[in-house]
């Protein structure tokens, strides 16, 4: 990384990450955590502008920001609020003994991996992506397109009541 | 003839871009390295924001909008204060930030205060990649399109920040109705943005434009079922009137505004057109040719091309603002899931089969003029057909009065005991 403003950008990027992600950790209000958590996504998506993967940062707010925050606060509307102002503690350990065994496993991965280092800037372009998607990858895309799918068929299949069924010509 | 072409030299007013270049390029001369970023941060945000979208919510959104709502609907609009009434947006910002901003002891006050504050900013963003001119473009970044639909779901979570922090039930009404609204509205719109990406095969905004002025044709023409998709869903999206659930005033006060009072309401309010302007300014540089009139941008200055452009779509939100009644939340939902979908998907059906004919066959680029017949040919049918398929049938519409009887209905037996005919 050289020149000022990439620093410069990265610190501040860094900051706004780990403030977010501690406030996910620590606010007491769901609601308040799951903004925190968008704040993070937002964050994350400097560090792929930052290395120059454009469209994967527009794609992470895009879909993260934009849809799953949705989502997620769907979720919280669904939760009673007294299960919302008051996190449960029960499950502290267990979370933390997880946490920590993922976090030494990613660690382990990053210092053991032998990173090559290219000279030259890369550059993730848009058009080489869509290539990439549907030429080398087009197994892991479809896979996750039939995913979505089911993932879709099953909610509304979850959610059609008694009365929609019976009205089912068979 | 050659005459007439813009230049790069800084006193050619037909590209402001150069005047800021050159005055940037003295600045890089005199001042440390890296303080010239921020300065033309600063520079772009004056230029666009301050200087051209400000004064539009003021004179075009607010003042504007009024007073042709108020011809639509044979009323005079604002017309006390100043000349016409034109001071009246100046007057009502002034009375906005005498006004007490409430806040209910039992809302959550830090979002409370927040949501409008974030409500501003990505409105300021989004305007950075529009490209003004050939060389007014603050961030001619490559994949621009993605970045103006990732910005414009951001205020989507501000506004429900805005309506779950009142702790009140209408503003949680109007929020969900935004969530619910922009995930239906989202998906052809998106849809519809990738046929345009398709054809052009960019994703950049300058590079689009470029594209249109390349082929002489504005992708309208070649893209008019996208370009109604972009239409309707970004009116949706924004909440103006045929389509304003969010805060139907009859039906829920005010919706996730509910509780805002003063100038908490006002940016809001403001920032509702500066989107609104925002949308006009991408949908004129994706489907009308931008800063590009055929040849016309040579003697007549390409940003008040662009400006003007603007000014026009914008009164289309305009003219259906005045004119439609509100439709209802499950009309809504029908129609974005129903009709634009598959609409949606079959310009992409289309664009993709003449993508490949194009670049298989090596076709001529003048193809794109018989793409253009066919596409518009194409979309009246599609969207004919489609809606008669959904059972819109507007020779059933009765042109006159009828009795219950004539209509088929049923007529009770009434007091006198002679029953239906």
């Amino acid at each position: 990384m050289d020149g000022f403003g990439v620093t410069f950008a990265f610190w501040v990027l860094t900051g706004v990450t780990l403030v977010a992600a501690l406030g996910v950790l620590l606010s007491r209000n769901l609601l308040h955590a799951v903004l925190f958590l968008i704040l993070t996504f937002v964050g994350m998506a400097g560090y792929f502008v930052l290395l120059s993967a454009d469209f994967l940062g527009m794609a992470q707010v895009l879909i993260y920001v934009g849809a799953i925050a949705v989502l997620v606060l769907f979720a919280v509307l669904l939760t009673p609020r007294a299960g919302r102002d008051n996190g449960e503690t029960r499950m502290f350990l267990p979370a933390l003994l997880l946490c920590g065994t993922l976090l030494a496993v990613i660690l382990f991965v990053i210092t053991d991996t032998n990173w090559a280092v290219s000279e030259e800037p890369a550059t993730v372009s848009a058009a080489g992506l869509g290539e990439a998607l549907l030429s080398r990858w087009v197994l892991p895309f479809e896979l996750a397109s039939v995913l979505l799918t089911v993932a879709l068929v099953g909610s509304i299949m979850l959610v059609r009541s008694r009365e929609e069924e019976a009205e089912d010509p068979r | 003839m050659p005459a007439f072409l813009i230049t790069n030299n800084w006193y050619d007013f037909r590209d402001l871009g150069n005047l800021s270049g050159k005055l940037l390029d003295l600045l890089d001369d005199a001042l440390p390295f890296g303080v010239v970023y921020v300065i033309a941060a600063l520079l772009g945000f004056v230029a666009s924001f301050v200087i051209f979208v400000l004064p539009s919510q003021l004179f075009v959104g607010v003042y504007g909008e009024r007073k042709l709502i108020g011809r639509i609907q044979s009323r005079y609009g604002p017309n006390r204060v100043g000349p016409f009434g034109l001071l009246q947006p100046i007057a009502d910002a002034i009375k906005l930030m005498q006004k007490e901003a409430l806040t209910p002891t039992s809302a959550d006050r830090a979002l409370m205060y927040l949501a409008p504050i974030v409500f501003v900013a990505p409105c300021v963003l989004l305007f950075a990649v529009i490209p003004f001119g050939p060389n007014m473009v603050f961030a001619d970044i490559p994949v621009a399109i993605v970045y103006f639909l990732a910005v414009s779901s951001i205020p989507v979570l501000t506004t429900f920040m805005a309506g779950w922090s009142h702790n009140n039930k209408y503003s949680l009404f109007g929020a969900m109705r935004v969530v619910a609204m922009t995930i239906s509205y989202e998906l052809p719109l998106v849809l519809g943005m990738l046929g345009v990406v398709l054809f052009t095969a960019t994703l950049g905004l300058q590079s689009t434009v470029l594209w249109q002025k390349e082929m002489d044709i504005w992708l309208v023409f070649l893209q008019p079922l996208a370009f109604a998709i972009f239409f309707l869903g970004a009116s949706a999206e924004l909440n103006r009137t045929p389509t304003d659930i969010a805060e139907a005033e009859s039906e829920i006060v005010a919706g996730y505004l509910t509780e805002y009072s003063g100038m908490k309401w006002g940016l809001f309010y403001g920032m509702d057109i500066g989107y609104a302007i925002a949308a006009a300014a991408f949908g004129v540089t994706v489907f009308l040719g931008g800063w590009t009139f055929f040849g016309l941008e040579k003697w007549v200055p390409p940003w008040l091309i662009f400006i003007g452009k603007t000014y026009l779509f914008y009164f289309l939100f305009i003219w259906t603002r005045g004119t439609l009644p509100r439709l209802r939340i499950d009309q809504l939902m029908t129609f974005a899931w129903k009709f634009m979908l598959p609409i949606a998907l079959l310009n992409l059906v289309i664009v993709a089969t003449e993508r490949m004919f194009w670049v298989e066959e090596k076709a001529d680029d003048s193809i794109v003029y018989a793409f253009a017949l066919i596409n518009i040919i194409a979309a009246a049918a599609a969207i004919y057909g489609w809606s008669r398929a959904l059972g819109y049938r507007p020779e059933n519409t009765p042109q006159k009065a009828r009795l219950v009887s004539e209509a088929g209905g049923f007529v009770p037996v009434d007091a006198h005991g002679e029953g239906s005919k």
